[in-house]
């Protein structure tokens, strides 16, 4: 037990206790919040695993983190449901506390399974990895779970961020792939932003369960 | 024989101290809210008083009312005053020390629970039932978060007997331990529920739509009353004690470390129950009391903290096995 295990340890949970929350906030711009929060809690996490582990290309990642996830994409976001005009939007969370009880359970899950899987490996990494997985899963339940598409982005996007604090408390992906990571996720931005306006076009609503009715052009 | 007269007389003490300042937490409380919102509030002494004032009045009694219904009134007090005796508070390793097991605590407050609703329904008024029904509700979701945040801290420290816990985290060094935070925001929350405080009941008013524990107390009159509003005081004081034992647990002095650090001791409790007593205050003028069918909400989220709580610390447990 010691104060870099502590701390990364500390952040990693306010990362998942984010996640939770995602996963069960109604309110469109508190999800945003949450969100940007979550962003800025790994870019904190990958610091100070930076520091830690003496690896300075890792602040490269935070900063990349800070400045994309925490800002940039929240603030495209933002603007994205003020154009939609869904701001005051409260989506009904279909079943929250069956859903929460099936994060609990994949979360347990995760970390069962990491901790079987990486017995050999360092602790910093194998804590990291642990919590890593239990964000992504969560990230994949909100998509699931939720039937607006804007919340199903923010989803997508929080499942990168576990992804990202896996990559960092292990040996770490190679600089240009994360570059590259980092830049298809504003890529994929542009393009979930392109679809959004189009469902919109098309069906006067965000809800993707609209879709299900859509049967190409057949007569 | 020494030391068993040593630890008796903590016992006593500490069973007349909590006595003694539970009207004062509850009017300390009161008196924050009313300054937030620039009244004067109650002087500190009107808990006393107002005991004093019940207490000689008469009893008004329904014509159906059972032994039971009489009978509750005391119970509650008394099983209540059990469970504020067991909690350390000044010092630790006292008479009760053996039974000072938190499931048993969680099991008193039940039997006190009970007691409670079999009296309000007893006379057969619908508030009664009404009350009844929902404290049983806020109960179901309540009391797993706890067994949850009991066990989180019994991993931790080995042991679910509330000396030994405080003891153990005495000896620890001074850390960020995320796992404790998130069993402390479940545990605050769980208080809040039992204590029927703002966001899940209002203890000022009689709202048909929303009263939980003063639509079970309604019918009681004259020292009847005077024991229920004195349990419930009681009660307050016992959650923050418990908050106090579990996560500030610093001053507290071992049985056998004498008068001058039991006094220290004594300081030290009675300024963080009055800290508690006085942010409790902040909280309550701060928030709006929820809609009764969003409790399983506000108290589901006790639940989920105080579950992610063991899962981190037990990954902590098996990283560095």
């Amino acid at each position: 037990m010691n104060q870099a295990y502590d701390i990364s340890h500390f952040l990693a949970g306010m990362m998942l206790v984010a996640s939770f929350a995602l996963i069960y906030q109604e309110r469109l711009l508190a999800v945003l919040r949450t969100f940007a929060l979550q962003a800025v809690v790994l870019a904190l996490a990958v610091a100070w695993q930076a520091w830690v582990q003496d690896r300075p290309h890792l602040f490269v990642t935070a900063v990349l983190a800070l400045g994309l996830k925490g800002v940039v994409i929240p603030i495209a976001l933002h603007r994205m449901i003020f154009r939609l005009g869904i701001h005051r939007d409260v989506e009904q969370v279909v079943g929250a506390g069956l859903t929460m009880l099936i994060g609990l359970g994949l979360t347990a899950l995760s970390l069962l399974l990491i901790l079987k899987a990486t017995a050999a490996a360092p602790s910093l990494a194998r804590e990291g990895l642990a919590i890593a997985l239990a964000i992504v899963l969560l990230g994949l339940l909100m998509m699931i779970t939720r039937r607006n598409a804007v919340t199903q982005i923010i989803g997508f996007m929080s499942m990168e961020n576990g992804l990202i604090l896996g990559s960092t408390g292990a040996r770490g992906m190679p600089f240009v792939v994360e570059i590259s990571v980092a830049f298809s996720v504003l890529i994929a931005l542009f393009v979930f932003a392109v679809f959004v306006f189009r469902i919109r076009e098309r069906f006067d609503s965000v809800d993707v369960s609209e879709l299900d009715r859509v049967r190409g052009d057949r007569q | 024989m020494r030391d068993l007269l040593i630890a008796l007389g903590g016992q006593a003490a500490q069973m007349l101290l909590v006595l003694a300042i539970a009207p004062a937490i509850a009017v300390l409380t009161k008196i924050v809210k009313a300054r937030l919102m620039r009244r004067r509030g109650p002087p500190l002494l009107q808990g006393y008083r107002d005991f004093l004032k019940l207490v000689r009045k008469d009893a008004f009694l329904a014509e159906n009312a059972s032994w039971l219904f009489r009978a509750a009134p005391y119970l509650i007090f008394a099983l209540t005053w059990v469970a504020a005796a067991l909690i350390p508070t000044f010092a630790s390793g006292l008479m009760f020390n053996w039974a000072a097991d938190v499931i048993a605590l969680v099991a008193i407050f039940g039997a006190a629970r009970a007691l409670l609703a079999l009296a309000a329904m007893d006379v057969g008024t619908s508030f009664g039932g009404i009350g009844s029904s929902r404290e049983m509700m806020i109960a179901t979701l309540a009391e797993p978060a706890m067994m949850l945040v009991v066990l989180t801290m019994a991993l931790a420290a080995g042991t679910t007997r509330l000396p030994e816990i405080a003891d153990f985290l005495i000896g620890q060094p001074l850390t960020v331990r995320v796992s404790l935070a998130l069993a402390l925001i479940a545990l605050v929350i769980v208080a809040l529920a039992e204590n029927a405080r703002i966001p899940v009941d209002n203890p000022a008013t009689h709202l048909e739509l929303t009263m939980v524990h003063e639509a079970m107390v309604l019918e009681y009159s004259g020292r009847h009353l005077a024991m229920i509003e004195a349990a419930s005081q009681l009660k307050l004081v016992a959650y923050l004690s418990l908050i106090a034992c579990l996560f500030l647990p610093f001053g507290m002095a071992p049985v056998e470390a004498g008068l001058a650090a039991w006094l220290i001791g004594a300081v030290a409790y009675l300024g963080k129950v009055a800290f508690g007593a006085v942010l409790l205050g902040v909280w309550e003028v701060s928030i709006a009391k929820m809609r009764v069918f969003r409790i399983n909400e506000f108290l589901g989220i006790a639940f989920i903290f105080a579950f992610l709580a063991i899962l981190l610390s037990f990954l902590t447990q098996e990283v560095f096995g």
